[in-house]
């Protein structure tokens, strides 16, 4: 199953519900505001480091990151992807849960 | 900027009021449209000759994050905005410094220098203001 947090974690708890009710093998995407989650220093780093050890994949859209700011400090572990990516994950998995 | 008014005829009694303005912006760049509709009234601010200052706390900090390109995104990098309120005699910015430390982010990081206070000296600065705009 694809999760995808558009919202920033210090904006909304959207991450936090999400990681809540991911389960193992399934993939996390964050996007737009969503992407802070995936820098280094932020308070979710520990949070996603948390779940990436418990088998949970983290995708990062990366012109979100770009147009940010924020390309350079991404989380070791966490993947980047460019839309065609975004629409792989999509086609992948067998359902969505947008947490909006 | 004391002959410019952006074409507003000013008379004797306004135009000697100097009001202590502060913006306060809390949000990121691009995820909503908050930060670049503020910037927006900080211009329009400046041709009125007031006492403004720009804070930046929370999410807010973002938007003078160095290093945003949008052309993937397809928006307009407003980033660079900041870097010119110098010429338009908006000198005063502040970040909140608990704002950075709990994104990983130091003044280096930022487009423009500021002036990093604690929340406490943040409040004393909100508190000194005669009107606070949110964003």
């Amino acid at each position: 199953m694809l999760h995808i947090v558009n919202k920033s974690p210090s904006e909304r708890n959207t991450l936090d519900a999400c990681l809540r009710m991911a389960k193992k093998g399934s993939t996390v995407l964050l996007i737009e505001d969503g992407v802070y989650a995936a820098t280094k220093g932020n308070t979710a780093e520990s949070k996603l480091k948390a779940v990436m050890a418990k088998d949970i994949h983290v995708y990062a859209l990366w012109p979100d990151l770009e147009a940010r700011g924020m390309q350079d400090t991404v989380i070791d572990g966490i993947k980047q992807v460019d839309y065609p990516g975004f629409v792989d994950l999509v086609a992948e998995n067998k359902n969505v849960q947008s947490w909006l | 900027m004391t002959e410019s008014t952006g074409g507003i005829d000013m008379d004797e009694e306004s135009s000697g009021t100097v009001k202590k303005f502060a913006f306060i912006n809390r949000k990121a760049p691009y995820g909503t449209i908050y930060a670049l509709e503020s910037l927006e009234v900080v211009l329009i601010s400046a041709a009125f000759d007031q006492d403004v200052s720009l804070v930046f706390v929370d999410d807010g900090v973002y938007q003078i994050k160095k290093g945003q390109g949008t052309k993937a995104v397809g928006m307009k990098n407003f980033s660079p905005a900041y870097r010119a309120l110098e010429g338009y005699d908006i000198e005063k910015l502040y970040v909140e410094k608990e704002s950075l430390e709990s994104r990983g982010l130091t003044e280096d990081d930022l487009v423009v220098p500021v002036e990093v206070l604690t929340s406490e000296e943040m409040a004393t600065l909100m508190d000194e203001q005669d009107v606070v705009m949110s964003f």
